[in-house]
């Protein structure tokens, strides 16, 4: 085969470079989508600098997707067992709202309340997972059910009516806002960035972490590879996946004591469609619905990037049915790219 | 086999080997009987002409060439058997030819003029039908609709017309003479029947050349029959037959031609004439191998292993499945279980390992102390390996790496005390990936880029890791090259002389006789009989496995 040596070392780089995209495929989008926001970014009214690269426009990003994130992260664990997590948002918003009425209408001090409404978080997640693992109901379904529960149940609590101090005369509160709500969401002193940003990213690495080098991580990925074979391998299924869930309702949880700070205010409609962008964010990162293949540092990649198009379409001004237009557009383009590298 | 386990073994019993039957032999005898038997060939039209010649061809992975320029002719009326070892390619040439990688390099010819095979639908226009290694049905769909998948009959209104695809699937299935319900789904479908359907589905349409990777690895030795048969009569109807399989024994009971592969390269073509098994395998490995089948002499100590009244309830089809079965397994031990399609011998495997959990009941002792049969997991607990013979559905975890897949079973002695290091499983998995050498790019390849056999030597590592005390094995060669086979023999034979107790299955009766210390036969999930060595014969199995015999 000597006609064919250089052609082969032609193939063999070709190789090389086609996997290396593929392996950075995900980093590659999240820089086209940077340049994207910089050619198309407003220029900053003070200076020639684009809008889209201050400090502040990226801070902002993080900010504004923090409470997505957080919900993302527990999606990811869902997701990777080849489970869905549909709850997620109502579960935020129920959560919203009990952290307000315990700390506005109760005047409950944050370190009962805060506990309590991420622990009301866990509990809906471990009753979606229990009900999977026992009755081997599909995850969509239980969590549909879970979906219109945990709205029904802020609704219940909060009488229909958005929590926030005033609101109803007897509550503890009733002019001002929480300083708890206030310090959540202002820059911590020295360094711009607000604990509700910290907290997401803290959640991230943390769980990055734990699915990367805990046991519990790798039998995440055994169920979703293959449930059988997990579960000959001695693995427990159900209590693994009560767990996933139950984490994924407890970062629920957390997202909606975030929510409800960001808004000061416990709304028992926070969160609709949430569980859409989360499921969105770590799609477009690559983790696959079929479970077993993807990891969390492309569940951040995907959040950055829907975060970032959100907001390269809101500083241009782009109008609201557009912007989901055009982020339809975008999750079936990137689930498309994620399909190409798979054959 | 530098690294082979079981050299130690040889060198420390010399007198052994006197004692080891060749294997090579003992083939050059058995194949010479279906060669005399065999009906003079039916001189089709074009049996010179090539129908399809695949030249040069090549495939890479990424950076990993897997064939590099490999020649392969069809011809209508003849067989071509293609052998080689474990991921020297065989699937990979298939699949080219299936049109599932259009990125190959090479020419391909059908009937003289070129052809690019770019998709799965042009392979299927020139008439070519594949039966893939890894079966590709629809587990919750009917045999029918799996048959037709795609191209259902239509009745009025443009909709499927299943009374008539039913009756359709029901004569194809009569033609390969197996009797399926063709309304019934396909997951409640054994391996075997599975297998049937698959080659249903290839002939329901005109197919001019029948591609079959490893069709029978799956089969027990009744179907292999039936299969051979049909594959005889589409031969002399003047189908171009390609066929791989590690069963040197029906290699040379059906193949015209026979091509052999190494490490993605051709070595050549020959007739079983001029090609004797001995140097069959010398082509395929590269070197002369000790092909024998050794017996281990231990001396079979305490139980370790002792089922009782172990029953397994099928409830679709309200029987038992496995029905009153006890027996003891001895330290040291290797104890065969033999029994036709539907005895019940895999599930009896299955079942102590509390895999089919309530479904099961029965008393299990493992050394001496009783152990409720509940799940897997209580099973490895009390020191139960179990490898599965569905390797696709309950063995690999296809997307985890071979490394990942190897220490599945070992998770909890490798993490020290939450964390789960690299460095940890590399020591435990690196060993064992060596010894049962496994040939993938790397350990970090997923597993389902493996070739099949390679796939079941990482499970046996996986099982292995676990050092177990009882050891069941499903079908542990299914879809292992000559090479590894004896590998896998040694291993069996040095674990038991270890002290484990081995219970295993097989579809080739041959790997029974040789290996088993007793032979347990199952008819209709009973235990029909027991075989020591010097009474287990292939008659006194087949016998007692068919109750031909009158028992009253
Ligand atoms: N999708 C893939 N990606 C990377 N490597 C692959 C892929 N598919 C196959 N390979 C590699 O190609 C080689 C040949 O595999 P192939 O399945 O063709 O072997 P085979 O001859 O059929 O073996 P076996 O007898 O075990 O079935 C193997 O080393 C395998 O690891
Ligand atoms: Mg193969």
């Amino acid at each position: 085969m000597k006609e064919g040596s250089a052609e082969k070392e032609r193939n063999a780089l070709a190789a090389r470079v086609k996997s290396w995209t593929d392996r950075y495929r995900g980093v590659l989008a999240l820089v086209a989508v940077v340049l994207l926001g910089c050619i198309f970014s407003p220029e900053n009214y003070r200076s020639d600098w684009p809008l889209f690269l201050t400090l502040d426009t990226q801070l902002d990003v993080l900010f504004e997707y923090s409470e997505v994130g957080i919900l993302a992260t527990g999606m990811t664990l869902v997701i990777l067992t080849g489970g869905i997590d549909l709850s997620v948002g109502s579960v935020l918003g129920m959560s919203a709202t009990l952290f307000s009425l315990m700390v506005v209408a109760y005047g409950l001090p944050v370190a009962v309340a805060l506990p309590a409404a991420v622990l009301a978080g866990a509990v809906a997640g471990c009753l979606c997972g229990g009900l999977i693992a026992k009755t081997k109901m599909q995850p969509f379904v239980a969590t549909l059910a879970m979906m219109a529960a945990a709205r029904g149940m802020a609704k219940l609590i909060s009488g229909g009516i958005k929590v926030q101090p005033g609101a109803r005369e007897w509550y503890a509160v009733q002019s001002g806002t929480p300083a708890f709500f206030e310090t959540m969401t202002s820059a911590l002193p020295g360094i711009p960035v607000q604990p509700v940003t910290l907290l997401f990213v803290f959640t991230l690495v943390f769980m990055w972490l734990v699915v990367k080098y805990t046991r519990f991580g790798r039998h995440l990925y055994a169920i979703g590879g293959s449930e059988e074979a997990a579960r000959l391998s001695g693995i427990r299924i159900g209590l693994t996946k009560v767990a996933a869930y139950g984490l994924c309702g407890l970062f629920a949880g957390l997202a909606g004591v975030c929510n409800a700070s960001r808004m000061t205010l416990g709304d028992p409609e926070a969160g609709s469609t949430y569980e859409l962008d989360a499921i969105a964010a770590v799609v477009i990162g690559g983790t696959s619905l079929m479970g077993g293949r993807g990891n969390m540092l492309l569940t951040l990649l995907g959040t950055l990037i829907i975060g970032y198009i959100n907001k390269i379409l809101s500083l241009n001004a782009v109008p609201e049915h557009y912007r989901l237009l055009a982020k339809g557009a975008i999750i079936v383009a990137a689930v498309l790219i994620q399909q190409k590298r798979r054959d | 086999m530098e690294r082979s386990i079981g050299r130690g073994m040889c060198r420390a019993l010399p007198e052994f080997t006197s004692k080891m039957l060749s294997f090579s032999a003992w083939l050059d005898t058995r194949t010479q009987r279906p060669y005399a038997n065999r009906e003079p060939r039916q001189q089709s039209r074009g049996d010179d002409v090539p129908q399809i010649l695949m030249k040069g061809i090549r495939k890479s992975f990424g950076e990993v060439s897997v064939l590099h320029g490999v020649d392969l002719e069809l011809r209508a009326g003849n067989t071509l058997a293609l052998v080689g070892e474990n991921g020297a390619g065989k699937s990979t040439l298939i699949k080219v030819l299936a049109g599932v990688y259009p990125d190959y390099g090479g020419e391909i010819e059908l009937d003289g003029k070129p052809l690019r095979m770019d998709s799965p639908r042009t392979s299927e226009n020139a008439g070519v039908a594949v039966i893939f290694q890894e079966l590709s049905l629809v587990p919750p769909m009917t045999v029918a609709e799996n048959i037709f998948l795609g191209r259902e009959p239509f009745g009025r209104l443009r909709l499927v017309n299943r009374g008539k695809m039913a009756a359709e699937a029901e004569r194809l299935l009569g033609e390969l003479g197996i009797h399926i319900s063709p309304e019934k789904p396909v997951e409640l479908l054994s391996m075997a029947e599975r297998q049937m359907v698959e080659i249903a589905k290839a002939l329901s349409r005109k197919v001019r050349f029948l591609i079959m990777d490893e069709p029978t690895s799956t089969l027990p030795e009744e179907d292999v029959e039936r299969l051979f048969t049909l594959m005889d009569k589409l031969r002399v109807s003047g189908v171009g037959l390609l066929y791989v399989s590690h069963k040197l024994e029906e290699i040379y009971r059906v193949a015209d031609r026979i091509t052999v592969l190494r490490d993605g390269a051709l070595v050549g073509t020959a007739t079983p004439q001029e090609l004797p098994p001995a140097m069959m395998i010398k082509w395929m490995v590269g070197r002369e191998i000790d092909q024998f089948l050794p017996k281990h002499q231990g001396v079979p100590g305490e139980p370790v292993l002792s089922v009782r009244n172990m029953r397994l309830h099928d409830p679709v089809a309200d029987r038992y499945l496995v029905d009153d079965v006890s027996f003891t397994v001895k330290a040291g031990e290797i104890v065969g279980l033999a029994g036709l399609r539907g005895a019940g011998n895999n599930e009896v495997l299955g079942a102590i390992f509390g895999r089919y959990g309530n479904r099961a009941s029965g008393a299990l002792e493992i050394c001496g102390r009783a152990v409720a049969i509940s799940a897997p997991r209580a099973a490895l607990e009390a020191g139960i390996a179990y490898l599965s013979n569905d390797r696709k559905e309950a063995g690999i975890v296809p997307p985890m790496s071979v490394l990942h897949n190897m220490t599945l079973g070992s998770l909890k002695a490798l993490t020290r005390p939450v964390i789960l290091t690299r460095r940890r499983e590399m020591e435990a998995g690196r060993e064992l990936y060596e010894q049962l050498s496994v040939r993938a790019p790397s350990i970090d390849t997923p597993v389902e880029n493996l070739s099949g056999g390679n796939q079941q030597k990482a499970l046996l590592g996986r099982w292995l890791m676990r050092k177990p005390r009882v050891l069941l094995l499903d079908e542990p060669t299914r879809g292992i090259d000559v090479g590894a086979k004896a590998e896998i023999y040694r291993l069996m034979n040095e674990l038991a002389e270890q002290g484990l107790g081995i219970v295993f299955t097989s579809t080739e009766l041959q790997e029974l006789l040789a290996l088993s210390d007793r032979i347990l036969v199952m008819h209709r999930g009973k235990l029909s009989r027991e075989l020591s060595r010097e009474e287990a014969t292939q008659e006194n199995v087949t016998e007692a496995a068919m109750q031909v015999s009158t028992t009253g």
